[in-house]
């Protein structure tokens, strides 16, 4: 198959947006769902969170960060470009009610798969308070669009050049404090920032959900590679997921086989700019 | 009697790092000779061990007189897959058990002749098939596995527009991502296909059934489907240490293997862990396959830990010997206990117990009991779990009225209808993981009832 870049651009340093055209993927859509993307016949498959769709006009948006070779690659592909498999929506839908006042916090590419839900939340008649972070001001993405969708936004940065110095976590626990009542929080971010903010909320006992991002082939609950521990028990994220109970899932565990790995990480972006330049 | 054709290999050494296909075929004055063998039984024994009831003295007489192009065709009168059946299927258990000459020594190498008819006929290329006039009857089949293969050609040529929807980037389920190039060549699956698309099937990839589109709303696009969707969902064991890194269901490893190639890593970008001591746990041919893998991505040892006995492997016998000459270690009457962790969440070994056959149970097998006192450990860093697999249950979502047994097997009746009115369904999928030819029997049989159906509705 193939699917047509409509749009590709740059939104942050090493951060880029693309708009695919996919009518089946974004008739069926929901948030929280994420679909797997092939380029070309030696790539990888890696998953991306849908960060939006439009079903009238029959496109996926995804935004993704420069890691290694298949999302380099695919920073450099422009509109028109076509990719050769992207099939989902995979994963279910974020379990999205009406619960009264939520948080969603975003930290780095985590704001893209928060953004859906924010107005998934807001739609289904919620109070949306919204904390996003980043590095600094440069890498935080969204943020208008997040805005326009949040009842209330709070930004935070490591180096304090936009919002509050620190970490969106300090933030999100400030609310907590407020004694505003608080439904639930859905955090998405790097497994880092998953797991600070899962001990940070374990005290207030508040529902707390995030959305792992394991390594995966299939998607489709065919190998098990995607496994996860939660409460103890073996999930495939892919499947039962990609949102669990933070509270219950061994964020240790989830840290070491994201890196398993490196090591042919690092061979097959050195094997690649070779090759690269060799051509130049 | 003449003694059977062996069946000539590439060098146990050589093939043990390569990914080429281990068995090369019969030359043809092998085949004839081999074919001369057959008694051409007047009540033939074979037949009745064949799930799709191939002639086989029909086909082996045609063979005799060199007419390669009248077996073939004969053959593919009910087998539609001959090319992959004459390399997978287990014919020790089916119509080689059952060949006369058995009871006496060794039985017709029928499934190395049909393999034989098969490759001549792809050497030479396969004529296109004629179209069918088209009845105008829509059908879904959803999986692009041996079950779904089989189900769309068949409906294809009795005139039915057919489309078929693959979760995967690929077609040919198992045989495309699970056995190994070195068994089955990736480039007879393709043919298969393209044989499939001539008769008309429009095959759409990246297409899950229970995501895009429920089943629900497919049968209201079609006025019949097919659910051919396999057994995909890897067991784990359920033991310490599963989690790990460098533990795999051989589902897993065999799709980074085989679907996406990374045994040409970094040319193909898909990595995967080559292990130097290699344990794989299990004894059928998922099994084997994992094995012979690892061994070929440069394993130094690679050891099959199964809790039965020899004569209780369930893999194919010739794979069992394939793999033994080439180097694999076969640790029977053995269980793993719990896998051993190593420096930063990696695998250090596997604490395996000594088993016994204890009485027979039910099903007359008789059942593994752990020896006390036997516990040892065996160093590994890579742990491969190759014990079966379940029905996957994606297709569930949005599929009201399927009946479905505790198994998670999809319930159906003896013409391969299921609960709903219009749908069928064939393959692993009702039966959990069974062989190439079950999938395919089940494929022709529901392809049947559904242009029977049609023809009524
Ligand atoms: C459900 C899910 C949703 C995701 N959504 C987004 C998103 O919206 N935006 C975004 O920027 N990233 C997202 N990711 C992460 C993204 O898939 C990885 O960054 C990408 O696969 C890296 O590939 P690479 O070849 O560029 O880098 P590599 O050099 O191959 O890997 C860099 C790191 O990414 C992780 N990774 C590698 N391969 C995979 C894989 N096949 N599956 C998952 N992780 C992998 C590993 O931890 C690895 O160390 C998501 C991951 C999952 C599982
Ligand atoms: C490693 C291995 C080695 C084997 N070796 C042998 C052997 O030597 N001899 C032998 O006879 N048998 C062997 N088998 C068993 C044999 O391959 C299977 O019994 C057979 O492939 C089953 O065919 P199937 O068509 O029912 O399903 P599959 O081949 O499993 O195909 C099912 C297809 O459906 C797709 N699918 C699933 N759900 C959906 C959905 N919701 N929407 C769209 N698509 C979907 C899957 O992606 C898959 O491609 C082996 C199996 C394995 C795993
Ligand atoms: S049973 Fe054996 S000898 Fe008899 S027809 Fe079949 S293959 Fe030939
Ligand atoms: S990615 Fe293969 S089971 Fe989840």
């Amino acid at each position: 198959m193939s699917y047509t870049i409509l749009e590709k651009k740059q939104i942050a340093p090493q951060v880029h947006l693309m708009k695919v055209l996919a009518p089946d993927v974004a008739r069926a859509a929901k948030a929280g769902q994420f679909i797997i993307l092939r380029i070309d016949e030696t790539s990888e498959r890696i998953p991306l969170t849908i960060a939006d769709f439009d079903a009238d006009e029959g496109y996926v948006t995804i935004i993704f960060q420069e890691m290694g070779k298949t999302t380099k690659q695919l920073a450099k592909m422009t509109d028109r470009d076509v990719l050769l498999d992207f099939v989902g929506p995979l994963g279910k839908p974020a379990d999205v009610r009406k619960l009264g006042t939520v948080i969603l916090v975003g930290g780095g590419v985590g704001i893209a798969p928060v953004y859906p839900q924010v107005k998934a939340y807001r739609d289904a008649g919620n109070k949306v308070i919204s904390v996003i972070g980043a590095r600094n001001k440069d890498l935080l993405i969204l943020e208008d669009e997040m805005q326009a969708a949040s009842d209330e936004l709070h930004i935070a940065t490591d180096d304090g050049s936009r919002g509050h110095h620190g970490f969106v976590t300090d933030v999100a626990k400030k609310i907590l404090d407020s004694g505003e009542k608080i439904a639930r929080i859905v955090v998405i971010g790097p497994p880092i920032l998953m797991k600070v903010a899962a001990g940070m909320t374990a005290p207030y006992g508040v529902e707390t959900i995030v959305s792992l991002n394991p390594i995966m082939i299939d998607g489709t609950g065919m190998c098990g590679g995607c496994r996860v521990s939660v409460g103890g028990e073996t999930k495939f994220a892919c499947v039962d997921g990609p949102e669990f109970d933070a509270h219950k899932v061994d964020f240790n565990l989830l840290m070491s086989r994201l890196g398993l790995y490196r090591p042919e990480e690092a061979q097959c972006q050195e094997t690649h700019q070779c090759t690269c330049r060799s051509g130049n | 009697m003449a003694a059977r054709q062996a069946m000539p290999h590439q060098d146990p050494k050589e093939r043990a790092r390569n990914f080429d296909e281990v068995a090369l075929g019969y030359a043809e004055e092998q085949a004839i000779a081999e074919a001369s063998r057959c008694l051409e039984c007047r009540n033939p024994k074979c037949v009745q061990g064949c799930p799709v009831e191939v002639d086989i003295p029909g086909f082996i007489a045609q063979m005799k007189a060199g007419n390669f192009d009248g077996a073939i065709a004969t053959i593919k009168l009910t087998n539609s897959l001959p090319a992959v059946c004459g390399r997978v299927c287990p014919q020790e258990v089916q119509c080689e058990e059952l060949c006369v000459l058995a009871k006496k020594g060794e039985p017709v190498a029928i499934g190395r002749l049909e393999r034989f008819c098969a490759d001549h006929e792809r050497k030479k290329g396969v004529a296109a098939p004629l179209r069918t006039q088209s009845t105008g009857k829509r059908v879904a089949v959803v999986g692009a596995g041996p079950a779904s293969l089989t189900a769309a050609a068949d409906l294809a040529k009795e005139g039915h527009a057919v489309t078929m929807f693959e979760a995967l980037h690929d077609t040919g389920g198992v045989l495309t991502y699970g056995i190994p190039e070195f068994r089955l060549p990736k480039a007879i699956v393709k043919d298969e296909v393209e044989y499939i698309k001539q008769l008309g099937v429009d095959v759409k990839v990246d297409y899950i059934i229970g995501k895009i589109k429920t089943l629900d709303e497919l049968r209201n696009d079609f006025d019949a489907v097919f659910l051919g969707t396999g057994a995909g969902l890897p067991k784990f064991m359920g033991i310490e240490g599963e989690n790990l890194n460098g533990v795999y269901s051989a589902n897993e490893f065999l799709t980074r293997v085989n679907l996406m190639k990374a045994y040409r890593f970094p040319d193909y970008n898909t990595p995967i862990k080559r292990g130097k001591r290699v344990i794989v746990v299990g004894g059928g041919n998922v099994a084997m396959d994992a094995a012979r893998s690892a061994l070929r991505l440069g394993a130094e040892e690679v050891s099959i830990v199964y809790r039965r006995g020899e004569d209780e492997l369930p893999a194919r016998k010739e794979e069992v010997e394939n793999a033994k000459e080439e180097g694999i270690v076969f640790r029977l009457l053995t269980n793993p206990v719990r896998i051993l962790q190593g420096d930063n969440m990696t695998v250090k070994g596997v604490e395996c117990i000594r088993m016994e056959l204890g009485e027979p149970d039910e099903s007359g097998r008789r059942s593994p009991v752990p020896k006390a006192g036997s516990e040892h450990v065996i160093d590994a860093d890579i742990v491969i779990i190759a014990i079966g697999t379940s029905p996957n249950p994606m297709i569930l979502s949005g599929s009201d009225g399927l009946k479905v047994s505790p198994r998670g097997t999809i319930v159906v009746d003896e013409s391969a209808k299921t609960s709903i009115e219009n749908v069928c369904a064939g393959g692993d999928a009702v039966t959990g993981a069974a062989t190439v030819i079950s999938a395919m029997g089940a494929g022709k049989l529901a392809a049947q009832t559904i242009s029977e159906y049609l023809r009524n509705n």
